[in-house]
Formats: structure tokens, sequence, C-alpha cells
């Protein structure tokens, strides 16, 4: 072993030392190899220094396969829990890198900050429904929410909370980059990580029978309906992206028909988005209890919760267009948008971000020559 | 009354269990632990040793029957039932299948480990994730399992099986297979095996057991008393030498120390005593148990060097630290000068040529004794490392004498209803020494077979009683 160490040695926190305790005994062990990158990751590595800690933290899909089949998990004195000591490392990544560095404590209190950004969204569009005279229950003509909301207004609001959130996750994960310094990113390696997140292949157990939630049965539930969360996610998204070219470059205002591309994306996606944090907060709330780290639950539910408010809001936005609900309905949405907007770099969402550039370094750090020989 | 009780809960008892379910066989399976620790020492392993004639699915390249046997004929100097090992050697080719309609998954060796490639199916996520899907296999197939449940007598009646009794608790059945594996969590019975020695030491008092605290032999010890036939010889079991430092039980492979070879090791005395590069690690690897119970206090020290670092797989304790030989020997509380004397005379007698740890090199040692007779390098560069080894039993060898219907013996002749498997019987196979992997290949192969010998019987008796 190299004897000069050039990298800084810096102190671990409780739950740094926890993973570094619990790869450890993992890395004299291996028997998980085979179910996700975590395992081939840690055996090119001897000891863990707290960046590779984060890595390999947000590299673990917490799929709690390695729990339920480790000989040495609790009540054996070893206590070996390898997703909940990467849990808890996880959530002081996301708070350690936060940008602006102080809103990181926002995790924290992350249930907190969900609710009071959801309430005053909802009551700043209240408010604006109210001052704009017609209150909010009446019938508008045609269902046009420009009536209630002026595009100008809405995009005033939505425009710097939108910059501000793609600039705050960048910020974080380049700092979170940075730490784990990952080396070059080849095509492949690019590729081969994008497949791996759009597929969430590591959900799959190694062997496609999927994940562990309730027990020790492997399931693919969570793993198909994170995949309707996320990709009806993109579709609202597409749906947004697609009204604002119409808007700007077509000078087609809204509102759109039924069978309009914004709207087809939009209430596919949003049915999509329904369906998919249904059920991810009801794998939630049965997920076996030693999984993960009990203490963001909050987080993780209130961001699942949201989701579900905002995508199924935006539903019933569709359905009562042509009410006197239609006011109303729009202010629970803007406000749940809102909400989301304003929380997405301080809470469950950053995982994807994290998890993307941990399973980017694996790409590239897979096409490295292994330093670390130990043969059989 | 149930059909057939199987005695355990580990991968023969659980092989038994659904094997004796699928023919058709009401099934109940006692196990002595607690579900938390359920399944013996079957949660700790992580491969099966299969022969087979060309590439299949996980395993590379062939491992014919006859190679196998003869690897099987090396390790126990013969000590086998050639019969029933060849029985176990046939099965372990085709029981894959069979283990994945049970939701057994294998994995290809990642480690990129070639050798055993050839000759070993590694278990996706280890013995464990083996043992719960079997039980959930059984609870599905509509098998009771009872856990908490340890029976430490039996009701025979001329060699036949009448109930098991667990204290007060009795449960008859048809038939019954016993699969509770071995003795080696049964501290009296150790001591008594191993006695004392010449030193006056009682040297199983200092073994450390990898596997489960729950196989006392406690059947084992009722059965032979019973009449039963016994076979092997009681100081016979697997013994590696692990970290002095592993929890007395269920420390399993994570407390292993893969450095032996690439230095030297001494014992109390400060003084080596075996060649430490005589083969392959994974070959030596099952004797060096045996050679450091044989040392003054049952201990001893596998020293390396900075150049071994990164070349054997890491410990899981951290090695005692020291950047000169001296320093090492005081902080071991190894006396420092027959220590230095010890690796002066091993370095002098260094003859290295081209250092490969990855096939049997040309660095010896010369005019030493023991010599050390490949991968001799000097230990020169700082800092040096040093950790203790204990015994650490794997599992025990003497069982239940069976045939190749599984049949418990009582006085040459087998039993109708009650049958054995796993560790209980793996003597008749394993006389001594191991080759790795085999003790699934024979418990899996003999619990299927206890298992149907035992719903036949019981089903038989369906008809005719
Ligand atoms: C660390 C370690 C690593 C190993 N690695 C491998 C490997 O990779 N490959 C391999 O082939 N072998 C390996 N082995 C050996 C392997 O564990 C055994 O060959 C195999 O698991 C034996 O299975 P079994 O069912 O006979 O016994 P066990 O799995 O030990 O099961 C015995 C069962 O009986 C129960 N029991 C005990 N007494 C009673 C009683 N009185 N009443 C009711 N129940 C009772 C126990 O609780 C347990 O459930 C390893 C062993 C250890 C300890
Ligand atoms: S989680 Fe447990 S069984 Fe899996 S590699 Fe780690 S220590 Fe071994
Ligand atoms: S919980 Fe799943 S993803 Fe995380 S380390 Fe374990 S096996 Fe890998």
């Amino acid at each position: 072993m190299a004897e000069g160490r050039v990298i800084p040695i810096v102190p671990l926190s409780a739950a740094q030392a926890e993973v570094d305790r619990v790869l450890t005994i993992c890395n004299a062990c291996r028997y998980c190899e085979g179910f996700c990158a975590v395992f081939p990751a840690m055996t090119r590595r001897l000891s863990f220094p707290a960046a590779d800690v984060d890595y390999l933290a947000n590299l673990c899909h917490n799929c709690g396969a390695c729990l339920h089949a480790c000989q040495y998990a609790p009540p054996h004195e070893f206590a070996v829990n390898v997703p909940q000591a990467m849990a808890r490392v996880r959530g002081e990544t996301y708070a350690g890198h936060a940008w602006p560095r102080a809103l990181g404590v926002l995790y924290q209190r992350n249930g907190l900050v969900l609710s009071l950004a959801l309430a005053s969204g909802l009551a700043l569009f209240l408010v604006l429904a109210v001052m704009r005279e017609g209150g909010f229950w009446q019938r508008v003509d045609g269902g046009n929410f420009y009536a209630v909301f002026p595009h100008g207004l809405m995009v005033s609001l939505f425009a710097p909370v939108f910059a501000f959130v793609v600039l705050a996750l960048a910020m974080a994960v380049r700092h979170f980059w940075r730490g784990i310094s990952p080396g070059e990113a080849s095509g492949p390696a690019v590729g081969e990580a994008a497949r791996d997140a759009l597929r969430l292949r590591y959900l799959d157990g190694g062997h496609g029978e999927g994940c562990n939630e309730a027990d020790d049965r492997y399931t693919l539930a969570r793993r198909r309906f994170h995949h309707f969360t996320f990709y009806g996610f993109l579709l609202c998204f597409a749906a947004t992206c697609v009204a604002t070219l119409y808007h700007y470059l077509f000078g087609w205002p809204a509102p759109y028909g039924v069978t309009s591309l914004p709207k087809l994306l939009g209430i596919t996606g949003g049915v999509s988005l329904v369906i998919g944090t249904a059920g991810l907060g009801w794998l939630n709330l049965k997920r076996h209890p030693t999984h993960g780290d009990v203490a963001q639950r909050p987080m993780d539910r209130g961001f699942i919760a949201l989701l579900f408010l905002t995508a199924s809001s935006g539903l019933v936005l569709m359905l009562v267009r042509s009410t006197a609900a239609l006011p109303l309905a729009l202010c629970v949405h803007l406000g749940a948008v809102m909400a989301l907007f304003l929380t997405l770099p301080y809470g469950k969402f950053a995982h994807g971000v994290f998890r993307v550039a941990a399973l980017l370094k694996w790409a590239i750090e897979k096409r490295q020559p292994n330093t670390v020989g130990v043969g059989e | 009354m149930v059909d057939v009780l199987v005695v355990g809960g580990g991968n023969a008892a659980l092989c038994a269990a659904l094997m004796a379910r699928e023919a058709g066989a009401s099934v109940l399976m006692l196990e002595a632990a607690p579900r938390e620790w359920r399944g013996g020492n079957s949660p700790h392993v992580r491969n099966l040793r299969c022969m087979h004639d060309a590439p299949q699915d996980v395993l590379v390249e062939a491992y014919p029957e006859e190679e196998f046997w003869q690897d099987l004929l090396k390790v126990t100097g013969g000590k086998t039932d050639e019969h029933l090992a060849r029985l176990a050697i046939r099965a372990s080719s085709s029981c894959r299948d069979w283990m994945r309609s049970h939701g057994v998954r294998f994995q290809p060796s990642l480690s990129g480990a070639l050798h055993t490639a050839r000759t070993n199916a590694f278990f996706m996520g280890g013995g464990k994730a083996l043992v719960n899907a079997y039980y959930r296999s059984a609870e599905r197939l509509g098998v009771t399992v009872r856990y908490e449940t340890p029976i430490d007598r039996l009701e025979l009646q001329d060699g036949r099986f009448v109930a098991a009794c667990a204290g007060e608790r009795r449960f008859a059945a048809k038939a019954c297979v016993l699969a509770a594996g071995g003795f080696e969590s049964n501290r009296e019975w150790l001591r008594e095996a191993w006695g004392q020695n010449a030193r006056g030491e009682w040297p199983a008092d200092n073994f450390l057991i990898r596997g489960s605290r729950f196989n006392r032999g406690v059947l084992l010890k009722h059965l032979i008393d019973c009449g039963a036939d016994a076979i092997g010889d009681p100081t016979q079991a697997h013994m590696v030498a692990i970290d002095a430092r592993a929890p007395l039980y269920d420390g399993g492979i994570c407390t292993r120390i893969d450095c032996v070879s690439l230095g030297v090791v001494v014992n109390r005395e400060a003084k080596r005593f075996y060649d430490e590069g005589e083969d392959f690690w994974p070959k030596r690897y099952a004797i060096w148990g045996r050679l450091v119970a044989q040392q003054p206090g049952q201990i001893a020290w596998s020293i390396i060097d900075a150049k071994a670092v990164g070349r054997f797989m890491p410990p899981v304790f951290p090695g005692v630290r020291a950047d000169s030989l001296p320093e090492l020997a005081r902080q071991l509380g190894l006396d420092e000068a027959t220590f230095m004397r010890t690796l002066e005379a091993y370095n002098a007698a260094c003859r290295a040529g081209t250092f490969d740890h990855t096939v049997l090199d040309d660095c010896h040692t010369e005019g030493l004794t023991p010599a050390k007779t490949h991968w001799a390098l000097p230990l020169d560069t700082p800092p040096f490392h040093g950790y203790a080894l204990k015994p650490g039993v794997t599992f025990t060898y003497l069982g239940l004498k069976t045939n190749e219907h599984a049949a418990v013996h009582f006085d040459g002749t087998p039993s109708g209803n009650l049958f054995v498997a796993g560790e209980m019987m793996a003597g008749n196979v394993l006389g001594q020494g191991y080759t790795a992997g085999v003790g699934m290949s024979i418990g899996t192969a003999f619990g299927r077979i206890a298992g149907t010998s035992a719903a036949r019987a019981a089903l038989r008796e369906r008809v005719h009683g």
C-alpha cells in the first residue's frame, strides 16, 4: 500500500463510520456480490475513506436484498445492516452537498418544510385568485386558466423557481461529484450509467426477480411503481415543455383540446404518476421496518404525497374545467406544483441526481483496472 | 398423525421436507433455533460442488465424476464410502434445476476465480438466501414449521421410529428424517473427544465454532446410546485457522485469515511449525485449524509485510501493525529474541525467484526446517502485520452410518422409517479432510434421498395401516 498519503484524511461522521465498519465485514465476506453494483465496487477497495463511503452509499438502491441474505444481520453481534447504514449516509450527503450550503438543514425538518411550502403555495394562489377579483368559485369561459391567472403572471412565478431548482441541484451534484473524484467519463460509461438509471437495473436483484419489500420475498413492485412515477413525471414535464413551445414558437395559447399533444402527454403522465406514487406510498407503508432509515420516512412520504397531489389535482382540474370549481382546483394544483418545485432540491428528489452520479462513477470505475488483486 | 417428521432446519432438513411434501406426504419440520437463527450452519455456506461434463449455466469447462471422486479420495485419504460418495457426486450434477424450482439462485463467480467457477456453483446472496428461499417454498407447499423446538430424544421400537420429544412435547409420525447437524457447538463433547494433551491443556477449550450454536449433537449422542450404528472419529472435523478475535459462534466466513501462504506463521514460542507455501491456500485452508490446534495454547500468528497487502482477502479485523519486526514481536507478546531468530533464519533462507501468488511459483527456502516451498519472499518491507489465529471448527464428521436410502442402521440393519441426512451422516463420505462445497453436495443429495425414502415409508404405512 502506498505510504505517503495524498488524500487528506477526513474524519468520518458516525453514519459514515458505520458504513466503514459494515463494509469491512462485507469485504471479507462478499456473499452479496451478485445483488448490485455496491459489492463489486467495494471489492476494488481495502479501506473506506469518507468520499468512498458517500459514493457507495449513493450507489445503493436500498433494495433490501443484502439485509435479508446477511448471515451477520441482527441479532448477530456484528449487526450488519447495509441498507440502513447506507440510507443514513445518503441522508447526510443530500444535506452536506446542498446548495446553498445553509439550506442543507432543510432536510432535517423535511416534513415541516414540505407542509409549509405546500401551505404557502396554496395560500399564494388563493390570495392571487381573490385579488384578481373573480374569487375562487366561478365559471370560466371555455375553461381558460389564463382568465384566472394570466400567462405572464404564471411565468413570472414559476420561471425563477424552476431556474433556481436546476441551479441548486446542479451545484449540489457538482460538489458531490468533485468529492468522489470520479475520473474521465467515456461515451460508453455515460451510456451505461444512463441505461442503468433509466431501467433501475439494480432493483432487479441480480436475478431479475426484483427486490425485497415487506419480507425476504423478491418482488418487482417497487421497480414498476418507480417506473410509473419517474416516466409519469417526465411525461408531465414534456407536456409543459411542448405547451411552452406552442405558446412561444407558434403563438398557440392554452387551453388545448383533449387530443392535443400537451394534453395527451399530461394526461398519460398524470395517470402514470398517480399509479406510481400510490404504489410507492403503499409499499413505503408496508416496508420491512429495518430497511433504510426510519428518520427519513417523513421526507420519503412527504415527497410521494406531494407528487401524488400534484398529479391528481392536475387530473381533477381537467375534469372540473367547465364548472365553477375551476379556479379553486387551479389554485390547489398550482400550489402543489409550486411546493413541489420549491422543495425539489431539498427533498427525496435529490436521490435521483446523486444516484445517477454514483452510477456514472461506477460505470467509469469498472472500466479501469482493478488495483486490488486478491484472487481467491 | 403427520406422515413425515423432519428434525432440523438447515439445508438437509429443508431438502428432505420439500421432497417428502412433493411426494405427497404431510410434513412437520422441527427446528431447535428461533426463527431469526434458523438454518444452523447452512446460512453460512457459499457454494455447492457440482460434477458436470460440459459447461453448464454458472459452471465453466467440465468437472467429471471421476475427477470429483479423485479429489474426494485424495482429501479423505481413502476414508470414504465409494458407493455413497459417487451417489452424492452424481446427484450434484442434476440438483440445481430442482433447487432453482424452489427459488435458489446461482450467480456467476464475479471475483473471476476460474478454478472455483469450474468446480463450484455459488449461491446468489449465499446460504441465508438459499435457506430463505427453501423456507418460502416449504411454506407455500404446506410444510408446517415449528421453531424453538429442540428434540432431545426419540421413541423407538425395534429400530422403527415412533415419536420425537422436545421436553414435554411429543411428536408422533409415520416416518422421520434426522437432519440436526453435527455436534460442533457441544463444548463438553468436543472437550471429551480431544481430551487432555501432553502439556496438560484441554485443546478443545480454545476452539471457536464458525457456525450455529444450536448444533449440539444431542440427538446424535442419544441415537448412538440407543444402539444406532455410528461412523467416524469424534476428533475429525472441518477445521480452519481463523482470526482469534472471532466470536465464539457464528463467525462464519468473514473471520478467515487468507494471508498464511504470503508470509510465515509462528506459534506461541515464536517458532515456525509448518510449510506455509505447501499449496494454494484454498487447498490448504482446511488443514491449518488442526495444525494450530496442536500448538501450545492452540494459538499462532500469521506474519506478513507490506508486500502482501492487497493480495489476499481483506481481513475483517485490523492486524497488529508495526514498523519493525522486533516491535511487532513486542506488540504480539512474543519473545523478541526467538522471534527475530526465526524471522532472520527465514529471510536468509529465501531463494527468491519469480514471485507469482497465482501459480506454484519458484520462490522457496533452502536449508530451513520446516521449509517454505512456494511464495517465499523475505519479510523486509514495513509496515509488518500480525494476525492471531485460533482453530475454528466448521462441522464435525462423526455421524450415523447409512446406506443409499439414507436409512439409520441399528446393528447393521436399516430402519424402515428412520432416515438421516446432512452433517449428521456426512462422515460416511468424509472420514477426514475436506474439499470446498462438498458439505452441500452431501447434504443436498442425502436430504433429498431421505425425504423421498421417508415419504415412501409413510405412504406405504398409510396404505397398509
Ligand atoms: C462458515 C461456514 C461456511 C461453510 N461453507 C460451506 C460452503 O461454502 N459449501 C459447503 O458445501 N458447505 C459449507 N459449509 C458446511 C455446511 O454448512 C454444511 O455442510 C451444511 O450446511 C450442513 O447442513 P445440515 O442441514 O446438515 O446442517 P445445518 O445447516 O447445521 O442444520 C442443522 C439444523 O438442525 C437444527 N438442530 C440442531 N439440533 C437440533 C435438535 N436437537 N432438534 C431440532 N433441531 C436441531 C439446527 O438448529 C439447524 O437448523 C460451511 C459451514 C460453515 C460453518
Ligand atoms: S451484507 Fe452480510 S452476507 Fe452480504 S456481503 Fe455483507 S456481510 Fe456478507
Ligand atoms: S440494499 Fe440492495 S442496493 Fe443496497 S447494497 Fe444492499 S443489495 Fe445493494
